[in-house]
């Protein structure tokens, strides 16, 4: 990646596809105020083009991870008073939600 | 009570001079009375508290051992869970949303016979350095009420500067307890990765966040860390060791003879930009503290801390998209309609979190979105393993490391509201963060318009006593 890739510019079109991907709905106006300043946030990484990182590998977690193992025990979890007791809307013991495939309102 | 210490207030509950009720009464008074202005408290769990005052009352007049909290009223951060308390992360999103279960801490906090009395204020999902995210409108600085008290942790620490509680609980992503516990003249700690379970802790950033204790000194934090620290086999990034705890160390008197400080350069040389000079000249005054108490000191660079912001706003972004994704609308929170189950989702989402989350979750999904996922989060990664061997390389030579917590003094309501000006608010406490070390503010005396200044003092990993053998010293040297 170049620095000038980098530095490219956020359009309100990227900014309306990174809503969609997110699963955020943004009006007009909202695009043009959010523009600028995810723009001037990203621009926060050309700071990192000053150092050489090649010889480094990616971090992801401050001292690695490792896979963590227990016994297979069978624990009885009531769910209607855990984790089904809040959620929006419930039918059968299970989560409902509108259909998959109705029409957006 | 608020003279009185959390070691002072466990002691008298347990010998029964004291009762727990009592303190509880006091406490739940003092909020009914002032915060109303101060806003630190989201929910206050008067009834739930009362209870466990007395039966902590009940173990002591039967002669039954108390744990070391006895009857001490501890604040909790509103993003950890209590089982039967709403727990909303001062978001639209998880207004009313009741827990079916205790975080890891809560249950400590119990198992140490502390008063949980009730669930502070913050940044909504913890983003933000001021407290002025919150759905639940901002949480005032108790020592100058135009002013933020800090953030995200803002409730937690104005609760305990406010003289409601003498603990309280926060999280830390990049800086979240430090930066408040500055801002409002109190010590705030953000323990070692792992050494805390996050088991029940609403997840901003998973490789970052870490909970750790707010208080009026030394001592008193040590204590609430010592009750909350250990393995627990929920969280896989608890670190899989015992606790030792810390307070006992700090009991006999503090002597620095021997110890190697490294003052950091990029954060602490007078001039440096973006820091008021009022708080660097305070680092300065706190570095000769710790060379008149007999430590060695000398300076440090650490340059990749030049970029350790810019990485902390990839990685975090990213993490925060994913972990975020969870709130749809389906298992719990806010729902809205939508004809169909995307639909239903992007309404949900978009009524219920505020424009900062908003902001990160698109930064995070941008970051790592094909075609720019090596130029931002894959670079972002590189800069924390080189901030990581640095660290390392460092602390072959000192035993801790000193610089300012927050660049500034606490700052008026507004005064930030372009989101990079706030980011650069944790300059300073980040770095640390990224390479899961531990580290304490500790306030020294005060900068501009007379308002605290608080110093941060940062160990290798693990290294909690000597950290806070430290901070003690440079309390000593405050008064």
């Amino acid at each position: 990646m170049t620095e000038t890739e980098n530095n490219k510019k956020l359009s309100k079109e990227d900014v309306q596809k990174v809503s969609e991907l997110a699963m955020l709905n943004l009006d007009e106006s909202q695009v043009e105020a959010f523009t600028p300043q995810l723009e001037s946030i990203l621009d926060l990484a050309s700071e990192l083009d000053a150092f050489d990182l090649d010889k480094f590998e990616p971090t992801a977690h401050p001292f690695g991870l490792q896979n963590v193992f227990r016994d297979d025990e069978i624990e009885r979890v009531d769910v209607k008073q855990g984790a089904l007791a809040t959620a929006p809307d419930v039918e059968a013991n299970q989560f409902k939600v509108p259909p998959a495939l109705g029409e957006e309102r | 009570m608020s003279q009185k210490t959390a070691v002072q207030l466990a002691q008298e509950i347990r010998s029964g001079s004291v009762s727990a009720v009592s303190v509880t009464e006091a406490a739940l008074a003092q909020i009914e009375t002032k915060d109303g202005e101060i806003n630190a408290f989201n929910t206050v769990a008067g009834e739930q508290a009362l209870a466990q005052a007395e039966a902590v009352d009940k173990k002591v007049a039967a002669g039954e051992e108390v744990g070391p909290l006895a009857g001490v009223p501890v604040a909790v951060k509103d993003n950890m869970c209590t089982k039967n308390i709403a727990t909303t992360c001062s978001s639209k999103m998880l207004e009313g949303w009741v827990p079916p279960y205790d975080a890891t801490v809560v249950e400590k906090l119990s198992a140490a016979d502390a008063v949980m009395i009730g669930k502070t204020n913050m940044d909504e999902f913890a983003m933000g350095s001021s407290t002025e995210n919150s759905a639940f409108g901002p949480t005032k600085n108790p020592l100058d009420t135009s002013r933020v008290p800090g953030g995200s942790s803002g409730g937690s620490a104005a609760a305990v500067a406010a003289d409601y509680v003498p603990l309280s609980l926060g999280s830390d992503t990049g800086g979240s307890i430090r930066q408040p516990a500055s801002l409002c003249g109190i010590v705030g700690m953000k323990p070692t990765y792992g050494s805390v379970s996050r088991y029940g802790l609403v997840a901003f950033a998973s490789s970052l966040d870490q909970i750790g204790p707010f208080s009026k000194n030394v001592s008193d934090n040590a204590l609430l860390y010592d009750a909350i620290a250990g393995h627990d086999q929920r969280d896989s990034t608890s670190i899989a060791q015992q606790h030792t705890r810390v307070l006992p160390h700090l009991a006999e008197g503090v002597s620095l003879e021997g110890l190697r400080v490294g003052v950091i350069k990029e954060l602490s040389t007078p001039g440096v930009e973006g820091f008021e000079p009022e708080v660097l000249a305070r680092t300065g005054e706190a570095s000769d503290a710790l060379l008149a108490a007999g430590a060695k000191v000398d300076q440090v660079s650490v340059p990749a801390i030049k970029a350790a912001l810019s990485a902390y706003y990839m990685i975090a972004p990213a993490e925060a998209s994913s972990n975020l994704a969870r709130f749809d609308g389906v298992r719990y929170g806010l729902r809205e309609d939508g004809g169909n189950t995307a639909a239903m989702m992007r309404a949900s989402r978009t009524a219920g979190f505020g424009d900062e989350v908003k902001r990160r979750i698109m930064v995070g999904t941008y970051a790592l979105s094909a075609g720019y996922f090596d130029a931002f989060y894959g670079k972002a990664q590189q800069l924390r393993s080189y901030l990581i061997a640095e660290f390392a390389a460092i602390y072959k030579d000192f035993d801790v490391l000193l610089s300012p917590t927050s660049p500034c003094v606490a700052f008026e309501f507004g005064a930030k509201e372009d989101p990079v000006s706030m980011y650069l608010n944790d300059w300073a406490t980040i770095p640390v963060n990224l390479a899961g070390l531990p580290a304490v503010s500790v306030p020294f005396k005060t900068g501009a318009h007379g308002l605290p200044v608080g110093v941060q003092v940062i160990a290798p990993m693990l290294e909690e006593v000597k950290m806070y053998r430290v901070a003690k010293a440079l309390e000593e040297a405050s008064k």
